[in-house]
C-alpha cells in the first residue's frame, strides 16, 4: 500500500499547526491590546474560516492564489505557483486551522490575572518578558488545547485542500482526500485502511494530550503541596 | 529623597485630584472604600495613565502631561506591593522575587536573593510556591519582591487586609521593621485607621479623590481640619458650634456650653473622640463643674474588653433611640459604675475637645 497520503498529511498538519500557532497566538496578543474601533470587524475576520463552509474558503484562496490573484501573481513574479502543489494544502489547512488556535488562545490569555502581569511590569520586565515568562506560561493549558485542535483540525482538512490543491498523489493527496476517491473508485478496503489509521493518530493525540495534562497538573499540585 | 505627585484623573463617579509629597518618612493614604486609593498608587506606579498633572521621584520626572513625559511602569523603579499580592503562580518563592534581578549576573542574584529572603524571614521556603505559603508568607514574598529591584519608592495597597487578625500584628510588626531600614517615599494604603497610625508619620486623609488633610499623624488626629476627617479619622462625636464672646463654645446639637482649650477665628463644630469622654462619680462643685453633664444611657454595644456607650444629655423618653454622645471605656470600668443610678455625670475635658472651622 502507498503510504504517501500519511507522510503527507502529517508534514501538512504539522507545518500547518507550526504556522497556526504563531499567528494565532500572535493575533490573539495583538487583539488583546488592541481597542480601536474595528476590533467587531477584526473579529469577524479572524473568525469567518471557522463559519464558512471549507468549499467557499478554498475557492476564497483559489481566487486569492489563482494566476490572477493578487497573491497569485505576486509570487508568480518569483516564479512560484502556489495553486495544486503541497504549499496549497498548508495553506488551506493553516487558514481552516487559525481560527481554533486563535479563540482559544486569545481565551487562555484572558484568564490570566492582569495584576500578575502589572506586577511584573513594575519589576522592571519588557512587555516580550512579560508575555514569555508570565503571560504564556500561565495561560499555556488552553494555548496547548488550541494547538491540538487546530493540529486536529488540520489533520482532518478537506474542501478547501480539495479545492485549492486538488487530488495529485504523492503531491498533495492527503489521508481525507484519499479515502474520499477511494470510495469514489470504489476501493472499500483502502478507504477503511485510511479511516482507521485517521482514528489512530487522532486517538492517540487525544488520550496523549489528556495524559499531558494530568502529569502536568499533578506534578504542579505535588510541587506546591511540598 | 522625595516623591512629588500631582495627578488629576476622572473616575466614573468623581475627578482624582490629588497633590503631595512624601520623603522618608511612611505615609499613610487613609480614605473609605473607593476614594481613589488604589487608582492614585497605580497612577504612580505607571499602571494607570492620569489625565493630567506630574509625577517626580528624587527629581526625575516620570510623568509630566504638559511635556508628554510618560516613563513606562517598567523603567520607574517603584516597587508596588499588590492588595492580594499578585505573586506569580508558577514560580517559587526564590524565582517570584528574583524575578526583577534578571539583568544581574548569576552570582549577584544569588547574593541578593539571599539577603532579601534574610531580611524578609522566609528562610527554608525559597522552593515553594505562593500556594502552598500562609497569608503572612505570601506577604512578605510580594515584598521581597518589590524590594528586590531596589526601588527608590515603596508603594503598598492594603497589605494586612487579607490576612487573618491574629497574623496581622506579626506582620505588622514585620513591615515596621522593613519602613525602619528602607528610609525612601513609602505609601501605604489602608482604610484601617489604627493601622495607619500605627506604620506610618505621615498621614493622607482622602476623600472621593481629593485632599481632605495632609500633615504629621498626631496633628491630622488631635487637630482634624474638618468634620470629615474627624468622622474618617474615627470621632465619632461632633457637634454643630458656634464661638461666644468669653472664648467658650455653644454646642447647638448637644444643647450646651463648653470651654475649650485651644480656639480658632471661625468654628463650625466642636469634637471629642469617644474614648476621651470621662464618667465621674458625682456633680462636681465649684469651677470643677465645667464641661461636665448629666446623661442618660440610651443603649450600649460590647466588644470583648470594651463596651459603647450611647449617651442622651437629656433624660430620654422611654424607648427613645437617639444619642448624643458616644463614648467607649474599658468592662472594668464600666462594671464600676453600670449600676449607678441615673443621671450619670459625663466631663468633656478642654484638652479633649477640638474645633473644626468646616
Amino acid at each position: 500500500m502507498d503510504l504517501s497520503p500519511l507522510w503527507i498529511s502529517l508534514a501538512t498538519s504539522l507545518t500547518a499547526t507550526t504556522i497556526t500557532f504563531i499567528a494565532g497566538l500572535t493575533a490573539a496578543v495583538w487583539r488583546e491590546r488592541y481597542t480601536g474601533p474595528a476590533m467587531a470587524l477584526l473579529d469577524g475576520i479572524f473568525l469567518l474560516p471557522l463559519v464558512l463552509p471549507p468549499t467557499v474558503v478554498g475557492f476564497l484562496l483559489l481566487l486569492l492564489f489563482g494566476r490572477n490573484g493578487p497573491l497569485g501573481k505576486l509570487l508568480l513574479r518569483f516564479g512560484a505557483t502556489v495553486v495544486f502543489s503541497w504549499p496549497a494544502t498548508v495553506i488551506a489547512a493553516a487558514v481552516v486551522a487559525f481560527p481554533l488556535m486563535y479563540i482559544t488562545s486569545r481565551a487562555a490569555l484572558e484568564q490570566v490575572n492582569p495584576e500578575l502581569l502589572q506586577a511584573a511590569r513594575t519589576l522592571g520586565a519588557s512587555d516580550w518578558r512579560v508575555f514569555r515568562e508570565i503571560a504564556l506560561p500561565l495561560a499555556w493549558p488552553g494555548v496547548l488545547a488550541g494547538t491540538m485542535l487546530s493540529f486536529a483540525r488540520a489533520l482532518g482538512e478537506f474542501g478547501a485542500t480539495l479545492m485549492i490543491a486538488g487530488n495529485i498523489p504523492g503531491r498533495t493527496e492527503t489521508i481525507p482526500i484519499a479515502i474520499y476517491f477511494a470510495v469514489e473508485a470504489d476501493q472499500m478496503q483502502r478507504a477503511l485502511s485510511w479511516c482507521a489509521v485517521d482514528v489512530v493518530i487522532s486517538l492517540a493525540l487525544l488520550s496523549g494530550l489528556y495524559y499531558w495534562t494530568r502529569v502536568q497538573g499533578l506534578g504542579r499540585a505535588r510541587g506546591m503541596a511540598r | 529623597m522625595a516623591l512629588d505627585v500631582q495627578i488629576e484623573k476622572k473616575l466614573p463617579d468623581f475627578l482624582l485630584n490629588v497633590a503631595f509629597s512624601a520623603s522618608e518618612a511612611p505615609l499613610s493614604i487613609l480614605g473609605p472604600s473607593g476614594a481613589g486609593k488604589t487608582m492614585l498608587l497605580r497612577c504612580i506606579a505607571g499602571l494607570e495613565q492620569p489625565g493630567r498633572g506630574r509625577v517626580s521621584l528624587n527629581g526625575r520626572v516620570l510623568f509630566d502631561s504638559d511635556r508628554a513625559i510618560r516613563v513606562p511602569a517598567r523603567a520607574r523603579r517603584i516597587g508596588m506591593v499588590f492588595q492580594h499580592y499578585a505573586l506569580f503562580p508558577h514560580r517559587t518563592v526564590a524565582e517570584n522575587i528574583s524575578f526583577g534581578l534578571h539583568d544581574l549576573s548569576r552570582e549577584e542574584q544569588a547574593s541578593r536573593l539571599s539577603a532579601l529572603i534574610a531580611r524578609t524571614h522566609l528562610e527554608g521556603l525559597a522552593g515553594r510556591y505562593p500556594r502552598a505559603l500562609s497569608g503572612g508568607e505570601q506577604q512578605r514574598t510580594a515584598l521581597a519582591r518589590a524590594l528586590a529591584i531596589d526601588p527608590e519608592a515603596l508603594l503598598l495597597d492594603e497589605p494586612l487586609s487579607s490576612l487573618d487578625t491574629h497574623l496581622r500584628s506579626q506582620v505588622e510588626a514585620q513591615l515596621q521593621e522593613t519602613f525602619t531600614a528602607y528610609r525612601r517615599p513609602t505609601l501605604l494604603v489602608t482604610h484601617n485607621i489604627e493601622e495607619a497610625y500605627r506604620l506610618c508619620e505621615q498621614l493622607l486623609v482622602l476623600s472621593r479623590g481629593r485632599v481632605a488633610a495632609f500633615g504629621p499623624k498626631e496633628e491630622v488626629f488631635q487637630r482634624p481640619p474638618t468634620r470629615e476627617v474627624a468622622q474618617l479619622t474615627g470621632c465619632k462625636n461632633s457637634s454643630r458650634a458656634t464661638m461666644n464672646a468669653d472664648g467658650s463654645v455653644e454646642a447647638l446639637d448637644w444643647n450646651c456650653r463648653l470651654r475649650v482649650k485651644q480656639t480658632i477665628p471661625k468654628a463650625a463644630f466642636v469634637g471629642i473622640r469617644a474614648h476621651h469622654i470621662d464618667f465621674l462619680e458625682s456633680m462636681p462643685v465649684g469651677a470643677t463643674s465645667e464641661n461636665v453633664f448629666p446623661c442618660w444611657l440610651v443603649r450600649a454595644s460590647e466588644t470583648p474588653f470594651r463596651i459603647t456607650l450611647y449617651l442622651s444629655l437629656r433624660q430620654p423618653v422611654a424607648q427613645a433611640t437617639e444619642y448624643d454622645l458616644q463614648a467607649e471605656v474599658f468592662k472594668e470600668k464600666w462594671q464600676g459604675f453600670r449600676s449607678r443610678p441615673y443621671p450619670w455625670h459625663v466631663r468633656l475635658s478642654p484638652d479633649s475637645l477640638f474645633l473644626m472651622p468646616e
